[in-house]
């Protein structure tokens, strides 16, 4: 029988290792104002080090701690030096897109070098427990304990009494005098990212050992975690970082103790929310400050949009529309309708992330929702499948609105955050209401697509069907951006202190645009629940979100035309190249890395 | 009390009004016990050294921050702590000392959002069936909602011909790729566009050159002569002397001297407030030795 203090041993313990990734992300907020996405996957490359040193070279303990850490640091060094230097002068939303790509090609990396099944870490350490009043601790916790004791003070005497130490304190606190006064900020960072990755790697192992499992699927969880932790202490605060990890890990575990094992990370990101709605600047942030002012456009890359001519974009359309009377095959149809489909996730992301500035990175969570919803609707109350999709799309537009409703008042890398943590929520709920949603298990036998009481049964009518949504949901929304919304919605995205000050309520239009990008990507999810026939709560995950990011960055931010052409090309090319399915993953997030560097305005421009 | 803030000022009523205005950044009192009063009509310009509060007092004026003692009115209306959408909504406009404009949009675009708040299908309130309205109404744009949209144009056409050919030439072009002056102008030309009741110029002339700064002078002029009430933040001295109808000066928050330029400009406070209060302590701590 656990007791309490078994509960709270377990949560320092787990506190402990969140601090290790927490640290580490509050060292590189502090020198470069970045949260770094990729923490989570060095976290991962450290944890798959540890396996290949514990199970492969049957290292000692020592031995396996020091490669760890040093493998880690290199890592963050190379990430440093190739993802984020080069990025050093562009805008706001570069580094941000590139730790999320470079995290996307580690992750990648690590699966395809040991393929995605869980692996067991032993610890290497005697299987005994001490007892300690009523609860009893293991070396595996005392290790732990040490790891994370000896890396805050090591980090507090570099901090404190090393001559770099005070170059880290010192760009943390004003880049731009630092540099003045000669401080080396390229030395500083790679220090920081070194020391972060370390320890975030060494985090990895050693949860891999307190579990002794390890998998691929770790890397978004660390990144959470630590993203939790580090913006509950104060985003930068180092010590706050620490406090905000244990409180996330007793949160956690008393969570889990009350409610059950599903339920934890559900009370991880709740506090997240929580914390990003009441104190944005975390618990121990100082007095809030007036936002500095912006130089222009500097979240979001100038650009000029390329300008189409309406006769080739009608053109494109014809052909795409009589593309199955030629003598194509079902193979080529079924890759464009998944396009489509895409096309209008890619639709709805452009409208929040590109035209509203809001960098969603949980988006499919939207398609989720739609696709809940119709599938429920047309099985459980028998509505006509294109009623039931309809209401998928309003469903969307409105629990998402509402659940996504906490970040409006957030900017830049915390939106991106806080959507991540609210669709993870909602994958959460999904997984655990099993009254409505039949939890783990999915929803099977939704009934196949049908129109007017018609059922669609060639792949040329599918195609059809969702060609011309897509196309609606476009024109729509070609539409709304010529209006007086889609002005005040760049305004927002720009400058949203001087829209305020012009009468532009954020709440009232970031709600409009989630409401009107909710709608195309609930529509999305509920097609392609009947296309499927089979959903369940991982159908939707956090891979679709990225790429739909991708597609949005490929085609231009805010640009209709360009989020339909590059799903097109994300999901024909690598058909057309014939590249496995493994590898694609790889590829998108090298073209985000791409991208990012070299054109960041995306191939049609930011409209 | 409410006979003093109600009380004209001279003949003409009073538009804005602050009383007791206090700002605290921790130990830092950016705003300090600030009283104002504003005629309608009336150019104020508020001038004191770097860090002496004055963009704090703009801020708390137009909602972007909230004051932690004392009151803001306007027309006899209590504002304080409003929401800056709700300030303008009121009629507040300003401009932003180191150039808020909208990049990517064109200068056309930046120009209509000043006109955002007059906008007919921004206007109901009505929570929840106020916005669903104003999408239905962008997405089918009625013919009056198109004839507005039109009317506006033309508005925004005329406002840019007060820059004379500094604008219009590149009304279509992004704001972005605009030069630092014109970036300025186009500020202007948004505040304008709100048709305010006050308006707020934070350092309109900053990096602006000789010729530039006349310019200014002359467009800011013209909107006094209009009737137009101002506010004015500024260095350029001659400037200030030239326009204002006051001058209050500002120095670690407080109002330390108010009334006609030439006064202001004598003031033995004022002197000590730009010159320096290191000089000045260095040249008491000499007659301290002395003695």
């Amino acid at each position: 029988m656990s007791s309490w203090l078994d509960y709270t041993i377990n949560g320092l313990i787990v506190g402990n290792v969140y601090a290790l990734v927490a640290v580490g992300l509050a060292l590189i907020f502090g020198v470069s104002r970045l949260i770094n996405f990729a923490q989570g996957s060095i976290y991962l490359v450290g944890a798959y080090v540890g396996w290949v040193a514990v199970v492969q070279l049957r290292t000692p303990l020592v031995i396996t701690i020091i490669l760890v850490a040093a493998i880690s640091a290199l890592v963050g060094l190379i990430i440093e030096r190739f993802g984020l230097r080069p990025l050093q002068n562009s805008v706001r939303i570069a580094p941000l897109l590139a730790t999320i790509g470079i995290s996307f090609v580690l992750d990648q990396i690590v699966m395809l070098t040991f393929s995605p099944n869980p692996r067991a870490l032993p610890s290497q350490l005697p299987d005994i427990r001490f007892q300690i009043g009523a609860g009893t601790i293991g070396p595996l916790d005392i290790l732990i304990a040490g790891v994370g004791v000896t890396s805050a003070l090591l980090l507090f005497v570099f901090l404190r009494y090393t001559k770099l130490g005070w170059a880290v304190r010192a760009t943390a606190q004003d880049r731009d005098a630092a540099m003045q006064m000669g401080v080396d900020v390229n030395r500083v960072n790679q220090a920081v990212f070194g020391i972060a990755a370390a320890l975030g790697g060494l985090s990895g192992m050693l949860v891999g050992m307190y579990y002794n499992q390890i998998d691929t699927a770790m890397s978004l969880q660390a990144t959470l975690k630590g993203v939790v932790a580090e913006v509950v202490g104060g985003a930068g605060n180092v010590p706050g970082a620490v406090v905000g990890s244990l409180l996330l890990g007793l949160v956690e575990s008393y969570g889990v103790a009350v409610f059950g094992t599903s339920y934890r990370n559900l009370f991880a990101f709740l506090l997240l929310i929580v914390v990003l709605v009441l104190r944005p600047n975390g618990l121990f942030a100082s007095a809030k400050q007036a936002p500095p002012e912006p130089l222009t456009g500097t979240f979001i890359a100038p650009s000029r949009p390329v300008r189409i001519p309406r006769w080739a974009l009608l053109t494109a359309v014809g052909a795409f529309a009589l593309l199955p009377l030629l003598p194509v095959s079902s193979y080529v149809l079924q890759t464009l309708i998944n396009a489509w489909l895409l096309g209008m996730l890619a639709l709805s992301l452009t409208l929040v992330a590109g035209t509203v500035g809001q960098v969603s990175l949980g988006h499919a969570a939207l398609l989720a929702i739609g696709a809940y919803t119709s599938a429920l609707l047309s099985l459980d109350f028998s509505f006509p499948v294109g009623i039931a999709i309809i209401c998928g799309g309003l469903m969307s537009a409105v629990l998402g609105t509402l659940l996504i409703s906490p970040s409006f008042r957030l900017r830049g890398h915390y939106v991106s955050i806080a959507t991540l943590a609210i669709g993870e929520i909602i994958s959460l709920i999904i997984l655990n209401w099993e009254s409505v949603t039949r939890g783990p298990i999915g929803i099977s036998g939704i009934p196949p697509l049908s129109l007017f009481g018609h059922e669609l049964v060639s792949v040329a009518q599918v195609y059809w069907f969702s060609f011309a949504v897509m196309v609606l949901l476009a024109l729509l929304q070609v539409r709304l951006l010529g209006s007086h919304l889609g002005r005040s919605f760049r305004a927002i995205r720009d400058d949203d202190v001087a829209a305020r000050a012009y009468g532009l309520s954020l709440n009232r239009y970031k709600a409009l645009a989630f409401i009107f990008g909710g709608f195309a990507a609930g529509v999305s999810g509920g097609i392609a629940a009947h296309l499927y026939s089979y959903i369940n709560h991982e159908t939707f995950n956090t891979q679709q979100s990225i790429l739909a990011l991708t597609v949005v960055i490929l085609g231009g931010l805010g640009n209709v035309a360009g989020a339909i052409a590059g799903s097109v090309a994300l999901v024909g090319l690598p058909e057309v190249f014939r590249i496995a399915a493994e590898y694609r993953i790889l590829i998108y997030g090298i073209v985000l890395l791409l991208l990012v560097r070299f054109r960041p305005q995306g191939l049609l421009g930011t409209i | 009390m409410a006979e003093e803030t109600n009380a004209p000022v001279g003949s003409r009523a009073s538009l804005l009004s602050l009383r007791g205005l206090t700002r605290r950044f921790g130990g830092l009192t950016a705003v300090d016990d600030i009283d104002l009063d504003l005629a309608k009509g009336e150019l104020v310009s508020i001038i004191g050294p770097n860090g002496a509060g004055k963009t704090t007092l703009f801020n708390l004026v137009t909602g972007l921050d909230r004051p932690d003692a004392g009151e803001v009115r306007l027309d006899g209306k209590a504002v304080t702590g409003f929401s800056p959408e709700k300030l303008a909504a009121n009629g507040i406009a300003r401009t932003f000392q180191l150039g808020r404009v909208f990049g990517n949009l064109s200068v056309m675009e930046n120009v209509l959002i000043g006109a955002h708040t007059r906008l007919r299908a921004v206007k109901p309130a009505t929570p929840l069936i106020g916005p669903l309205l104003e999408l239905g109404l962008a997405l089918l744009r009625p013919a009056s909602v198109k004839a507005e949209e039109e009317q506006l144009r033309e508005e925004v056409r005329g406002i840019l011909a007060r820059f004379g050919e500094r604008l219009l030439p590149r009304i279509d072009q992004p704001a972005y790729s605009l030069s630092y002056a014109n970036r300025r102008r186009v500020e202007i030309a948004r505040a304008l566009a709100l048709r305010p009741r006050l308006l707020l110029l934070d350092e309109p002339t900053a990096g602006m050159n000789p010729t530039e700064t006349a310019e200014m002078q002359a467009l800011v002029t013209e909107l006094k002569a209009e009737g137009l009430t101002i506010l004015l933040i500024e260095h350029k001295l001659d400037m200030v002397m030239r326009l204002s109808d006051r001058v209050v000066v500002m120095d670690e928050g407080k109002k330390i001297a108010e009334g006609a330029g030439e006064d202001v400009r004598n003031d033995a406070k004022v002197i000590e407030a730009y010159l320096g209060h290191g000089l000045s302590q260095a040249s008491a701590d000499e007659q301290e030795t002395a003695a």
